[in-house]
């Protein structure tokens, strides 16, 4: 084994699946994720669940050529949406030239710091919104109210720089859909929703929208708040009852430079990747990760 | 940076462990909670999942495009009808579109679902109903309402709009009569009718969900193609988002969301809208989407005698939706007022 550093918070569970996960059918594949810009990040958010750093190539910027075979396979699969997330996907150079490809076969979403957003491309993203007859949507990530709440999860610097973009964007007209995580737990309370609705508005966005996501015990926040248990896990019985369409992985892939995925949380795990191309991955998949809990129990969607 | 006060050694450990935070993954990645070489990753990655071949692959396609085989038996054939959906308990819209039924010559009246909501006095749409022999589908109001459910099942996340969404179904679960939520318990989940030479299926939200928006700019013509191949049918109508909508796909089926008759269509106007489907001498079928005036000030007063939220009267006497807004796509909510 040529494994080098140690884990922190070492957890048996991950490396010892039960043995009977229960599977989850492709119902329909009505998203299609794409890591376009892998896992490089102008940021190095310490709850990111798969580490995105300037420094992580696990998965590498994905050329407009490859995005596009996907896109095709896609349609011809009757996908419904396409969502664009990294690392940082605005690192990648073609990543206009993606979302222009995009917008013609269907609505597009992106899930943004905001850091590169400057006024030239929040216009030029603006244009583009306008010559599709699909949606594009932009999530923009923020984790506390204040810099000294934001800050010493996402980065120095990183809240002021979001504020601008926030504002930058209104000015153009583009309404982005705020996004945090309850790495602080009031992010997600009824009070903490509206603390963060009122911040939009106070920057410009008159119709204020926002996402809340959990956390994913993965990655660096595996490091930063401690890796999951043993006993968050799934078993056979425990998500049949509900049925499927609460878990994302029944209507979504996730395509990354090396393949096609289970879904957008598992990139770093190689077992999450089903196939090659799309039609390799029609198939059932296994909750036997830690995560798949976290989708189930808080019914979590990464859509919008 | 030359007036910065020397760094404590506090600060200097933070910064070198960030320093080495950032680099950590010089020609590594992550796995799990490992860091491993990127070849060895990589390497597993290669070994994981399943590579079809191109056949294969092509059989996999086929079959998940494939026809589903619905046995619903198609109904007509007919040369004119009427289709519309979201009554919301707008009895006075419903009259208004039961005349306009009978003045256009319909042979049929087809209704896509959620009689209940936002509206007063549930009770007066079953008469109607009747009386206009309108061939009914259940749309997830009906489905709620019949199952005894809590919520509408609408599929809000924003507190503001399931408040209002609540208040809304509170108030027509406690009104509808035991017997008309026995009858909606019954209604299909969907209907095949024929007009003109054309196999047409009517459901509420899409045919794979009860509840899913099939608004315009998240609907992309490849997604309908393959929905309609899966279905078999020439023409989709649905309803459930409250904005009409219609377009011919690149292979001439035709997808329509009628809209709704309940409340306007979030466009500063109070009119409602429905659709007509007309057979063409040529055996197609012409849908027009269209719309419909009604004493929405009389309906108003009797939402207030209800004691409804100003905020639904709002909607009906200006024509913008105060409410249930955030399921709006980017470019449906730039259109709307708030």
């Amino acid at each position: 084994m040529s494994s080098t550093v140690a884990p922190k918070t070492a957890n048996p569970s991950v490396a010892a699946p039960p043995p009977r996960a229960p599977r989850v059918e492709l119902r329909s594949l009505d998203t299609l994720w794409f890591q376009v810009a892998g896992t490089v990040c102008n940021l190095a958010c310490r709850h990111c669940f798969i580490s995105c750093s300037p420094t992580n190539h696990t998965h590498e910027f994905m050329p407009l050529a490859e995005v596009e075979r996907y896109l095709a396979e896609g349609a011809q699969l009757g996908v419904k949406e396409y969502y664009f997330t990294g690392g940082e996907p605005f690192l990648n150079p073609e990543m206009e030239r993606i979302l222009e490809a995009t917008l013609k076969v269907g609505p597009a979403h992106v899930l943004t710091n905001g850091l590169l957003l400057d006024d030239e491309r929040c216009r030029r993203l603006k244009l583009l919104a306008e010559g599709s007859p699909y949606s594009l949507d932009l999530r923009v990530s923020l984790d506390g109210l204040t810099a000294e709440a934001n800050d010493p999860i996402r980065g120095a610097g990183s809240f002021d720089r979001v504020m601008a973009a926030v504002r930058k964007l209104a000015e153009v007209g583009i309404n982005p859909v705020l996004t945090v995580t309850e790495v602080l737990a009031e992010n997600g309370s009824a009070e903490g929703k509206e603390s963060f609705l009122d911040l939009l508005r106070t920057l410009g966005v008159d119709k204020p929208r926002l996402k809340v996501l959990p956390i994913f015990q993965i990655g660096a926040e595996a490091e930063r708040g401690g890796a999951y248990q043993s006993w968050q896990r799934l078993a056979e019985g425990d998500v049949m009852e509900q049925g499927w369409d609460h878990l994302q992985c029944s209507s979504c892939r996730m395509v990354t430079g090396q393949g096609v995925w289970v879904c957008p949380i598992l990139v770093n795990e190689p077992q999450g990747r089903m196939g090659e191309t799309l039609a390799d991955t029609l198939n059932s998949y296994p909750l036997d990760h830690p995560a798949c809990w976290t989708c189930h129990v808080h019914g979590v969607s990464c859509r919008t | 940076m030359g007036n910065r006060p020397p760094q404590d050694e506090a600060e200097r450990q933070r910064l070198a462990e960030e320093r080495a935070r950032l680099a950590a993954h010089r020609g590594k990645a992550t796995w799990g909670e490992k860091l491993v070489p990127l070849g060895e990753f990589r390497a597993a990655v290669e070994r994981s999942g399943r590579v079809l071949a191109g056949e294969e692959r092509a059989a996999e396609v086929a079959s998940y495009t494939a026809p589903r085989g619905d046995k619903v038996a198609v109904e007509g054939p007919y040369s004119k009808v009427i289709v519309f959906g979201g009554v919301y308990n707008n009895h006075r819209a419903l009259a208004a579109l039961l005349d306009e039924a009978e003045r256009r010559g319909a042979e049929a009246i087809y209704c896509l679902g959620d009689l209940g909501g936002f509206g007063p006095s549930p009770n007066e749409v079953r008469p109607l109903l009747e009386a206009g022999a309108v061939r009914t589908i259940q749309g997830n109001y009906e489905e709620s309402l019949a199952g005894g459910a809590e919520d509408c099942n609408c599929g809000y996340a924003d507190p503001r709009d399931n408040h209002f969404a609540k208040l809304s179904y509170g108030y027509t679960a406690e009104q509808t009569a035991a017997d008309f939520k026995r009858w909606m318990g019954q209604l299909p989940c969907r209907r095949r009718i024929r007009v003109g030479n054309k196999e047409v299926l009517l459901v509420h939200g899409s045919p794979r969900r009860i509840n899913e928006f099939l608004f315009a700019s998240t609907s992309p013509d490849p997604f309908l193609e393959v929905l309609l191949e899966q279905e078999d049918c020439d023409l989709l109508l649905c309803t459930h988002t409250g904005l009409h909508w219609r377009r011919t796909l690149p292979s001439a089926r035709q997808v329509a969301n009628v809209g709704v008759i309940g409340r306007p269509a979030n466009d500063g106007t109070t009119q409602v809208w429905f659709a007509v489907l007309e057979a063409q001498t040529s055996g197609e079928v012409a849908i027009e989407l269209v719309p419909l005036v009604y004493d929405h000030l009389e309906l108003a007063a009797e939402m207030r005698r209800e004691g409804l939220p100003a905020e639904f009267v709002e909607t009906i006497l200006t024509g913008w939706w105060t409410t249930c807004l955030e399921v709006l796509p980017p470019r449906e909510r730039a259109l709307s007022k708030y």
